[in-house]
């Protein structure tokens, strides 16, 4: 076997977003020796792109908050298909993983007597993020990095990992190549947490950087784990629609939070003609109670701009598709309005959106603080992930974690907003620990040079064809088109069938995916080994879609517009078979424990 | 949509040279999105370094037309349109590959600055009080992405190279807002004086000139700091105190 340079850890964390860096954080403080994969540079992750808060019922703002509440908000949104066990431990423990971040230096903004502000969020019933203006996710996870130094982590930064190394059943490490020269980097490891984010590069339209490849769901999946619940893709209905550039970027739910209003080309506030039973108790019916819910008055119900994502999404797509769109294919959302009711509405939008304020200024030519901006629904999170013990983050693949986006079963069929952040820092601290201890108790496994060999073979193979390949770029493009025209917000039997036909044939493409140059800092060569990541999350999204034959919180299915109360007792699980095929099987939920099934009937 | 020529610079550490491109372009279009379609259409192997394409992440820092900024935040209706656009890497650090440079030196400057320490809690939960106003003067240097075009622009690191002796406006931000974090114990101010060069910087405010997140890097981070340095070091008045309340 040719000569890498190895690494050995215990513990080994690819990704360093939140939830790597905190899973380090906590195997590092367990005595385990720490190596962290960064795809990019450290602190670049895309949790610096979350903007509205941290999920945690700290009932800093309101008193009748707490985790019980928070417990059912996440159960309710997910529609009953999430991990009890996990929503239980995330309402839980959120509190004490906000309150650590502030001991190591984040800076949140404050309620008048000094203590951590927390805002309004769709579908959840108090005012429960944790918040800085609207960089929560920069300020989170340059308080992590920022401690994360001086904990004996070794960061590997501009390092992909394209395949895990096992030994025998259990996990052995990982082999990848650094960006910068393009030199293959050998990791040994008693454990490995994954901790890779999302998939929104499979999509035309997505909030999500380059970076977000499912290369963690394909990695671990091809690896023998499985993955649960992904047919529910997040598609948040606020992304930019123009310039055509910036399709897509994010438009934080915290301008509705602070009383930002959807509006379609008639001036209607068309939120308030379909608002789902489930949630008709909580939402306002009129416009002045909306106001004042976002104004923090206790007694207000939430204006049903901030009903959940998957229905705020798919109500902006009906008024688009019936004509009543704005001039670029979105709808109005409009913050400026609030002038009407505060004193110093531009100065207070700045205040509390500067990002936002910037962001449209300056890539739009939009001051919002003046007139509407146009948004449309973007591709923005993967619910559904690698399938993990509740407690320990453990996959099937002994010594193999998850934790953070990649990992599944939290949020069922629709995160809540803010429950992302929380998510990372939970499960990344559980991953963390549990991989530390899971060290403590193994042997360094054995190296498979035959493995190593092969995954060496298979990431030069781009070059071997060289020009006479097909460019990996537009096969990435086609595969995108595929996902977002065939298996988006609204799917049908037919498309999706389709869809599986275009991904067989994509396959048999990006096996003649050709690059040239060498090999430093060739990011042609990136894209076409990103491809096979991209095309097995790709599948699993539509096979799984394919399956669920009901619609159900951020899977709608218009040949199946209504729920089923029997899809409601089983989560879908993919695994790959001896022969290679992407397999599914239903598995039922467990039952829920009974102190929490109360909860869930006292909370409605 | 028009067409537009770009000088992109192409080589690495050995050497290289301004190549040229032309691609179409609307004005609703970015520096980065016009590298990209430029790298899928006939440069495959362009090294450009980005992430977020949203101005948070601070990752596609480089030169256009001359001056330091991020593409992606930086339109194409914002630039000249009867010249071809230069686009080139940051000059202060070492060349990877075409825009790509090696920013390793900042990753080990931050380590070297002492950590965030703060007062015992406040609250029996763990927790602190802390006033909004408080909180505020901190927040306008913790908004910084590190992108490292105030270090790029910095003349004591860009012409005078003197990394080894001076941390730059990046790293006087980030004590910045460790010494006026509210709740922050430590102190750094003989190590800004001595090992991390604050005297260097005379203040010609480049850094606050190409700041993305508009930090006003000078009079708000670097000043004061220099003033609580200089307090600390020349301070008669208290040496007098300490002689006349000593033993000695």
């Amino acid at each position: 076997m040719p000569e890498y340079e190895t690494h050995s850890y215990d513990v080994l964390i690819i990704g360093a977003g939140g939830a790597g860096l905190r899973a380090a954080i906590a195997a590092s403080a367990e005595g385990a020796s720490v190596g962290v994969i960064c795809k990019s540079l450290l602190g670049k992750a895309h949790t610096v792109m979350a903007e509205g808060g941290i999920a945690a019922a700290l009932a800093n703002v309101d008193d009748r908050d707490g985790g019980r509440v928070h417990f059912a908000d996440t159960m309710r949104g997910g529609q009953y298909l999430n991990n009890w066990r996990m929503a239980e431990l995330h309402a839980k423990e959120a509190p004490d993983r906000v309150r650590e971040l502030e001991s190591w230096g984040a800076v949140f903004d404050r309620t008048p007597d000094g203590r951590i502000l927390q805002r309004n969020f769709g579908g959840h019933a108090y005012p429960r993020l944790a918040h800085v203006g609207d960089r929560t996710g920069l300020e989170l996870l340059r308080t992590l990095q920022d401690h994360g130094i001086h904990q004996g982590l070794e960061v590997h930064m501009e390092c992909t990992i394209t395949t895990l190394l096992k030994d025998g059943p259990a996990i052995a490490g990982a082999f990848g190549y650094d960006r910068e020269r393009g030199r293959f980097r050998l990791f040994r490891a008693k454990a490995v947490v994954m901790a890779t984010g999302g998939i929104g590069r499979a999509y035309r339209v997505t909030s999500n950087s380059w970076e977000y490849t499912g290369d963690g769901h394909a990695l671990a999946y091809h690896a023998g784990a499985q993955l649960v619940d992904m047919e529910f893709v997040q598609f948040h209905p606020t992304g930019m629609v123009w310039p055509p550039s910036v399709s897509g970027l994010l438009v934080t739910e915290g301008v509705r939070g602070e009383g930002g209003v959807l509006r379609n080309s008639e001036g209607r506030r068309f939120m308030f003609d379909d608002i789902p039973d489930l949630y008709k108790d909580q939402t306002a019916d009129n416009e002045d109670e909306g106001w004042r819910y976002t104004q923090g008055d206790r007694d207000a119900r939430r204006p049903p701009e901030l009903l959940t994502r998957d229905h705020v999404a798919r109500c902006i797509l009906r008024e688009v598709r019936e004509g009543r769109g704005s001039p670029h294919g979105g709808v109005f959302l409009d913050i400026a309005w609030i002038g009407e009711r505060l004193p110093h509405g531009a100065e207070h939008i700045k205040k509390k959106l500067p990002s936002m304020y910037h962001q449209f200024k300056q890539l739009a030519d939009i001051d919002i603080t003046k007139e509407p901006m146009e948004v449309g629904p973007t591709t923005h999170y993967a619910m559904g992930g690698i399938r993990v013990d509740a407690d320990t983050q453990m996959s099937s693949v002994p010594g193999l974690f998850a934790a953070g986006e990649c990992g599944g079963g939290l949020h069922g069929a629709n995160r809540l907003g803010g429950n992302s952040l929380s998510d990372l820092l939970v499960f990344g601290r559980r991953a963390g620990h549990h991989a530390a201890e899971y060290a403590r108790e193994h042997d360094l496994p054995a190296l498979p040079s035959d493995q190593v060999e092969r995954a060496a073979e298979m990431a030069l193979a781009p070059f071997e064809r060289g020009a006479s390949g097909e460019s990996p770029y537009a096969i990435e493009k086609d595969l995108q088109d595929t996902m977002q025209d065939l298996v988006g917000i609204v799917r049908t039997e037919d498309e999706m069938r389709t869809s599986l036909e275009q991904l067989e044939a994509l396959k048999r493409r990006a096996t003649h995916a050709g690059v040239t140059g060498n090999r430093e800092y060739n990011p042609g060569w990136h894209t076409a080994l990103d491809l096979d990541s991209l095309l097995t999350v790709a599948e699993a999204v539509a096979r799984a879609a394919v399956a669920r034959q009901e619609s159900r919180g951020a899977h709608f299915r218009s040949d199946y517009p209504e729920k089923d109360p029997q899809a409601g007792t089983y989560n879908q699980v993919l695994h790959r078979a001896d022969d290679g095929t992407m397999t599914l099987v239903r598995v039922p939920i467990p039952d829920m424990r009974p102190d929490l099934k109360q909860v869930i009937e006292e909370m409605g | 949509m028009r067409d537009a020529t770009f000088n992109i610079w192409r080589g690495d550490a050995d050497g290289g040279a301004f190549a040229s491109y032309t691609t179409q372009v609307s004005g609703g279009m970015v520096v980065l999105d016009a590298v990209k379609q430029i790298q899928a259409e006939s440069a495959h192997d362009l090294a450009v370094r980005w992430n977020c394409k949203a101005g948070k992440c601070g990752s596609c820092s480089a030169e256009i037309n001359g001056r330091p900024r991020l593409m992606c935040m930086t339109r194409m209706s914002s630039l000249p349109e009867d010249e071809s656009i230069t686009v080139q890497p940051m000059q202060t650090f070492p060349l990877i590959r075409d825009l790509v440079t090696d920013v390793s030196w900042n990753y080990r400057v931050k380590k070297r600055i002492k950590p965030f320490a703060p007062r015992p809690p406040d609250n029996a939960d763990g927790s602190w009080n802390m006033a909004q106003e408080d909180a505020d003067r901190v927040m306008e240097f913790r908004k910084c992405i590190e992108c490292f075009l105030c270090q790029d622009v910095c003349h004591v690191l860009r012409e005078h190279h003197l990394q080894e002796e001076f941390i730059g406006p990046r790293f006087l931000v980030y004590t910045a807002a460790l010494e006026m974090h509210p709740l922050d114990t430590g102190d750094r101010l003989d190590d800004l004086k001595r090992e991390q060069g604050i005297g260097y910087c005379n203040i010609t405010k480049c850094c606050t000139t190409v700041c993305p997140e508009e930090i006003t890097i000078t009079d708000n981070a670097i000043i004061p700091l220099k003033e609580r340095v200089v307090d600390n070091a020349y301070d008669p008045l208290g040496r007098l105190l300490k002689l006349l309340t000593s033993d000695a």
